[in-house]
């Protein structure tokens, strides 16, 4: 009984901050606000009259809007502008997890390692930037990269040409890198942490080589690490947009660009929504995915993945 | 030299925080030899073992196999396996694949490799055992996992770290047989580290007592129990008394206040020593027929212990642990006899009784705490 009225305030919370939330985008997402219908009638003397539905005449425009179920946004959605868009996000969002794990990998490997010294002045200077705003932080690679900035001084300096750094892509995709780094590291390191180093040695003990014991011992052992880090840092690539509209300048619009202008300068809550909705079941299905893979890997002893 | 299988040479290993765990270690291993390492925790045994396991490197000194050096190879170019304290099988694969992992390395062909896995757990005693998963076998059953697993690969030398330390007591004697027949059937030299004195008697060819980082002493199990070279190796081996003694000539020694005949001599003449008196050898005698020549003492406590009684007897200023069949109540008063051939005497060392702060220490058996 008491631990139920612990969970109390938990629940509450729950309820308040994310299903009530959650249930508004569903409500906003699968709706459509409209004018209410109404029909000119011209007079005799020239006036103009609005008759509404109920049979009302009113002199001025009528104002008001309703709002019905429609899931005309969601074939709205699948323009092929907004798939495009979307399909974007994915590439950019699977760029960079492909490079948090090929930069994140090693560091985390390296940092592991028996007798490395350093380990927690690494790992401190690897969590050291979540400490500092996000924003502040991605403004920093705006001065080093923009046309006069820091990089490209030094360029002109060494007597090379001046590079456009910023607003592609491939910037983009460097923000995001440099801001998602971390959550790729930290899960991998904790994995990696526990693998017991007798295992390893016992690989070497009957007969493999250093390759044969990372495909063989580490690999398996390390693949939650592997598993979560994606989640950690694809899920938020997806649906990021201040690093694409600071690094892309707005030239390289992502899905959570476009949902934020709904919100924002198109005024179009329910648009909005649906998009979010959509990228949401996305997500879920990918997450679904990774977790059947990591589950059927942890849960038998037997499975060999090689 | 090279009749030896591995060769020790001078070998020590300095660690980076200074601390010596090997001093100048020498050492030969014969073909088909079980040979076992004993000692204290922190007498360098099983950084012995990782030394010619290629785990770690000497800070000097050299590792010879058939007369070469191997100091300089890693482990998996080594011909040498190993039996880890805990086993460290691979839990994401099962029986047969953890057996199967040399050969599977070497891309030895598949029903050939399937043939001596299964070759592999008859040996062992775990026929039928190729699809079980690691996680579900006992520590006996994981134990000989361990051992298939590294005597797949026909190692030059099996080494084994306490492989039995995390066994309970019967499982612990069973395997102690079933190691000793495995070694025999299979025809491997096996490198035995322990701290279980009586692991190291019951199984070994050749016992080699360590104390820190150094060897004391080298020899079959019957020469290391009869005839230890000093107190320590007296003391870590089985239970004894050990006494502060002179030696008044050859073959005359003098303790518990009497003059005894032995077999020893030349130590010199009023040499101080440590006598050694195995707890069954120490013979009590009623007082009814005085015997010339004999120390006399009183029984303070009597223990039944299965087979034998012990008692604690009190002479003078000593106290003797004696073991016999025939047990008598505490206080009675008795007459001591020991026979020539059974009294050991040593060269004084920092072990002896009458070495500062060991003295009690000395007296008290040490094996059961470490069973």
């Amino acid at each position: 009984m008491r631990a139920k009225a612990m969970l109390l305030p938990f629940l509450l919370w729950l309820a308040l901050f994310i299903l009530v939330p959650l249930g508004l985008v569903v409500y906003y997402g699968v709706t459509v606000e409209e004018p209410i219908p109404y029909e000119e009638i011209m007079r005799a003397d020239g006036s103009v009259h609005y008759r509404l539905a109920d049979g009302t005449l009113r002199e001025s425009e009528p104002y008001e809007t309703r709002t019905r179920f429609s899931l005309a946004n969601v074939s709205r959605f699948f323009d092929p502008m907004y798939v495009k868009l979307m399909g974007r996000s994915f590439y950019v969002a699977f760029c960079t997890t492909l490079i948090c794990l090929l930069l994140g990998y090693p560091v985390a490997l390296i940092l592991t390692g028996k007798g490395f010294r350093h380990r927690n002045l690494l790992l401190l200077l690897i969590i050291l930037p979540m400490w500092m705003n996000f924003l502040l932080r991605t403004y920093a690679w705006l001065s080093l990269l923009e046309n006069s900035g820091l990089v490209n001084h030094l360029l002109e300096a060494m007597g090379f040409a001046k590079q456009q750094f910023l607003y592609h892509e491939n910037a983009v995709v460097l923000g995001m890198v440099y801001n998602f780094l971390p959550f790729m590291v930290l899960p991998l390191y904790t994995v990696m942490e526990k693998i017991d180093h007798s295992q390893l040695e016992a690989a070497a003990d009957l007969g493999a080589n250093p390759f044969q014991r990372f495909l063989r011992i580490l690999l398996p052992f390390s693949l939650p690490g592997v598993l979560e880090g994606i989640t950690m840092v694809f899920v938020p690539a997806v649906t990021t947009f201040v690093i694409s509209q600071l690094m892309g300048g707005g030239k390289v619009p992502l899905i959570g660009d476009i949902i934020q202008q709904q919100f924002g300068k198109a005024n179009d809550w329910h648009f909005g929504a649906t998009m979010s909705l959509l990228v949401m079941v996305v997500v879920l299905a990918f997450m679904y995915a990774l977790n059947r893979a990591d589950t059927e890997n942890a849960g038998k002893g037997e499975v060999r993945i090689w | 030299m090279s009749e030896h299988l591995i060769e020790l040479k001078d070998l020590t290993m300095v660690f980076e925080d200074g601390y010596t765990a090997l001093d100048g270690i020498n050492l030969s291993l014969n073909r088909n030899e079980f040979l076992t390492l004993l000692g204290p925790s922190g007498c360098g045994k099983t950084t012995t073992l990782r030394l010619v396991g290629g785990f770690a490197a000497p800070t000097s000194g050299d590792v010879l196999y058939m007369g070469k050096s191997i100091v300089h190879l890693p482990p998996y170019k080594r011909n040498i396996n190993t039996v880890f304290q805990r086993y460290a099988l691979f839990p994401h694969m099962n029986v047969a694949q953890n057996i199967a992992f040399g050969p599977d390395l070497r891309r030895q062909d598949k029903r050939e490799t399937a043939r001596q896995v299964a070759d592999m757990l008859a040996l062992v005693g775990l026929r039928g055992f190729e699809k079980r998963a690691v996680a579900s076998l006992s520590g006996g059953q994981q134990q000989r996992v361990a051992i298939a697993r590294a005597l797949i690969n026909k190692p030059a030398v099996l080494l084994l770290d306490e492989p039995l330390g995390a066994l309970d007591l019967k499982l612990r004697k069973e395997m102690q047989v079933e190691l000793k027949r495995i070694q025999v059937e299979s025809g491997i030299t096996f490198l035995y580290v322990t701290h279980d004195q009586e692991e190291a008697l019951t199984m070994s060819d050749t016992v080699v007592v360590m104390r820190g980082g150094q060897v004391q002493q080298v020899g079959t199990p019957q020469d290391i129990y009869n005839e230890p070279v000093n107190a320590f190796v007296a003391d870590f081996i089985g239970e004894s008394n050990i006494l502060a003694g002179t030696m008044i000539a050859d073959r005359r020694a003098f303790f518990l206040g009497h003059p005894f005949e032995c077999v020893d001599s030349g130590f010199g003449e009023d040499a101080p020593v440590d006598v050694v008196l195995r707890p069954e050898d120490v013979k009590l005698k009623s007082v009814d027929a005085p015997i010339p020549g004999a120390p006399r003492g009183v029984v303070i406590s009597t223990l039944f212990k299965g087979v034998h009684y012990e008692m604690r007897v009190s002479v003078g200023a000593d106290e003797l642990l004696v073991h016999s069949t025939h047990a008598r109540e505490p206080g009675t008063p008795v007459q001591i006899t020991v026979a020539p051939s059974d009294i050991q005497i040593m060269r004084k060392s920092d072990m002896s009784p009458d070495a500062p702060a060991r003295a009690e220490e000395a007296a008290l058996p040490i094996s059961d705490e470490r069973m």
